[in-house]
């Protein structure tokens, strides 16, 4: 019995673009490498939450891992978890939190794989400190097409431990990998919230806070004259008190329906970051808050991108060297401001530098900003273009997990050594992202 | 530890400790649980060991064997009870959809699915049924399917195995009940599992984890029949109460 599925329509979580491939799910590591009839190129694909096309192959095979979700052993001593690519940090959190254990790096949500985190080499709240998540990932395996199993690790192959950190999949399968846990006693969060106005003020709430775990912002990208760049910045520590450590109940609440296209405005976004803003009356806040709203706000209500309808969103994201700051920062926003495209949903944080393994990780030191935009066409495509232009006028880079649009120039602007990892790549693979942006096969 | 947790069985064999359904169920009991594990293929069985190891199981014990191979059975049921002392929980997981076309044209394939579906879950019913009337008490659960109610032309052969394990397990429960042993059918709807990867997938469609919730339910109420999602009782309902001449008309 053949375990194909009839070309169903796989989308990233941006919905955009749209391109079909057959969907060939994985549910134990011995099913790959598959007998290939087709010769079509393949791409493994875990939860899919990446935005744009870095998990998607137009007219390829998506390898779906998220049934190779087996636990594979845990030490309690060490916290040293090691487990199938397709574990979801969901399904870790669930095992760990009530063993008094949490993930190393958390991003802005819990329904990614484990394949899918060291792929993207994805960062969280703690980047400062901690730096990406392939920095506490101290082995996994490698799987190619051919059927070699390379285990990698700093020691150990180590330039296929590079090159598949960040590598987008495309260097082979990740079959099973190693995360080293942290400890904690609580699930609870220690947090202090505090209302800026302006890019200096939040670089000095960063820097004022850089020995804390975990800090992010969220800012407004759409007033504008004296309440530019306002917004709310969050730091965040474990608690440090005992406290409660049970699993997480599950969500509730999904958005049932798409919204229609014009829900999201610059009026009804205006609006709500105002009330957004202010909701925070005093100028600071602080308290203990459970870590699911902490890191994963959005989690709650499951398939919030059907808030930008049918049509789907694009993701914005990059980050500029500290040596531009503030001028390339300022130009982005007031880029963004202008057009009056921006969604409620922007986020900014300063990476610290510590060095990811990865030979194609995103992240450096300087100032990140990721924000979502409706479809628009012309307008929309424009505005992410004129934002690459200055991303890269200022040194920056942009985030593949979350692009749909870079031209390859700049990407190559971006990821100079692109060519060299280019001989990383299995022979098989491929992304409908890394032909756009490299133009080959 | 719950009150759920205390009075759930903490000795379990399992038979195609390799499904989907299978796994979702040993996952929620795995604390404090020995299991023993049987299934075919060595690579999978090792890796649900160390999946169930690795969330807190006090041991899983494993032993490779195409159950197909009936003479092979008393051998493994002898060291299963054996290895784990007593027997709380027998889980029979193990069945094939079959390939309905190539069965309507050989006999041969549809022997091979009444084999593996009907005739060695009786086998290896033949002897838990004895052990637990020994044992007087106990959990036989076992994996029909709502495709056992009734006859379509499109899975017949395979719902005729599980119609057929249907009715031999409310035999043995109104054999065994008396003894003060569970005998639960668990029939599932569509769930999303290797066996249902080529079908497109549809809102009816269940996750193993959803199923193995309503088996662990059923259990702890000692149920005799539980359709899982419950729903599919209403469905079935319905699906039976169509009468013959309009049914035998039907496209399903």
């Amino acid at each position: 019995m053949s375990p194909r599925q009839a070309r169903p329509q796989f989308e990233s979580w941006g919905r955009y673009p749209r391109l079909s491939a057959e969907v060939l799910p994985l549910f134990w590591r011995e099913d790959f490498p598959v007998a290939h009839a087709s010769g079509a190129k393949m791409l493994p694909v875990g939860m899919g939450r990446s935005y744009g096309d870095v998990c998607l192959l137009q007219n390829g095979t998506l390898l779906r891992t998220p049934n190779l979700d087996r636990l594979i052993s845990f030490d309690s001593e060490t916290g040293l978890l090691r487990c199938e690519a397709g574990v979801t940090l969901a399904e870790i959190l669930n095992f760990a939190v009530p063993r008094g254990w949490f993930l190393p790096v958390s991003p802005g949500t819990k329904y990614v794989t484990v394949g899918g985190a060291i792929a993207n080499d994805i960062h969280g709240k703690n980047h400062h400190l901690a730096g990406t998540f392939g920095r506490h990932t101290p082995c996994f395996e490698l799987v190619r097409s051919d059927g070699t199993q390379l285990v990698c690790s700093a020691t150990q192959n180590p330039q296929w431990f590079a090159a598949t950190i960040g590598g987008m999949g495309l260097t082979g399968l990740i079959s099973w990998a190693e995360v080293q846990m942290r400890p904690i006693v609580s699930r609870r969060i220690r947090y202090r919230s505090t209302r800026f106005v302006g890019l200096e003020e939040f670089t000095a709430l960063s820097q004022a806070s850089r020995h804390v775990e975990y800090s992010v912002a969220w800012i407004d990208c759409v007033a504008q004259g004296r309440n530019f760049a306002r917004g709310i910045f969050i730091q965040g520590e474990h608690d440090n008190n005992p406290g409660p450590l049970a699993p997480s109940p599950k969500p509730m609440l999904a958005l049932p329906f798409d919204l229609p296209a014009f829900a999201l405005n610059r009026s009804s976004v205006g609006l709500f970051n105002t009330l957004y803003y202010n909701k925070q009356m005093g100028k600071q806040r602080t308290g203990l808050v459970d870590y699911e709203p902490f890191f994963y706000p959005l989690d709650r209500i499951l398939q919030w991108n059907r808030l930008y309808g049918k049509e789907g969103l694009l993701q914005f994201q990059c980050v500029l060297p500290w040596e531009s700051d503030p001028m390339g920062m300022i130009q982005v926003l007031k880029t963004i401001t202008a057009s009056g495209l921006a969604s409620f949903l922007a986020v900014i944080k300063v990476f610290g530098d510590v060095a990811s393994p990865g030979m194609m990780s995103f992240p450096m030191p300087g100032i990140t900003l990721a924000l979502d935009f409706p479809i628009r066409r012309e307008v929309s495509f424009d505005l992410l273009d004129r934002l690459a232009g200055i991303t890269a006028d200022f040194g920056g880079r942009m985030y593949p997990a979350k692009d749909a649009c870079m031209s390859a120039p700049h990407f190559q602007q971006f990821y100079p050594q692109w060519q060299d990892f280019s001989a990383f790549i299995d022979p098989a693979f491929s992304s409908s992202f890394w032909q756009r942006v490299t133009g080959l096969d | 530890m719950t009150k759920r947790d205390a009075l759930f069985p903490s000795r379990v064999l399992v038979l195609g400790a390799t499904s989907s359904i299978a796994i979702a169920t040993m996952r929620r009991l795995a604390g404090n649980t020995h299991f023993m594990l049987v299934a075919r293929n060595p690579n999978r069985l090792t890796a649900v060991a160390q999946d169930l190891l690795t969330r807190g199981a006090l041991a899983a014990e494993t032993w490779v064997m195409d159950l197909d191979n009936t003479s092979a059975h008393k051998e493994m049921l002898a060291a299963a009870a054996e290895r784990l002392g007593r027997i709380d929980l027998a889980l029979i997981a193990h069945g094939v959809l079959g390939d309905q076309q190539a069965a309507e044209a050989d006999f041969e394939i549809a022997a091979a699915i009444l084999h593996t579906n009907f005739t060695s879950t009786v086998s290896l019913l033949t002897w838990l049924g004895n052990y637990f009337q020994a044992q007087r008490g106990g959990t036989l659960a076992v994996i029909s399917s709502v495709a056992g109610d009734r006859g379509r032309k499109s899975n017949y052969v395979y719902g005729a195995s599980k119609g057929a394990l249907t009715i031999f397990l409310d035999g043995l429960r109104n054999r065994i009940d008396r003894d003060g042993v569970q005998v639960l059918t668990i029939k599932p709807g569509f769930v999303a599992t290797p066996m249902t990867a080529h079908v497109p997938q549809n809102a009816l469609f269940a996750s193993p984890d959803q199923v193995a919730q309503g088996i662990l339910r059923a259990i702890e109420r000692r149920r005799d029949v539980v359709y899982v999602p419950w729903f599919w009782a209403g469905i079935m309902l319905l699906v039976r109460a169509i009468p013959g001449f309009r049914f035998k008309k039907m496209n399903m």
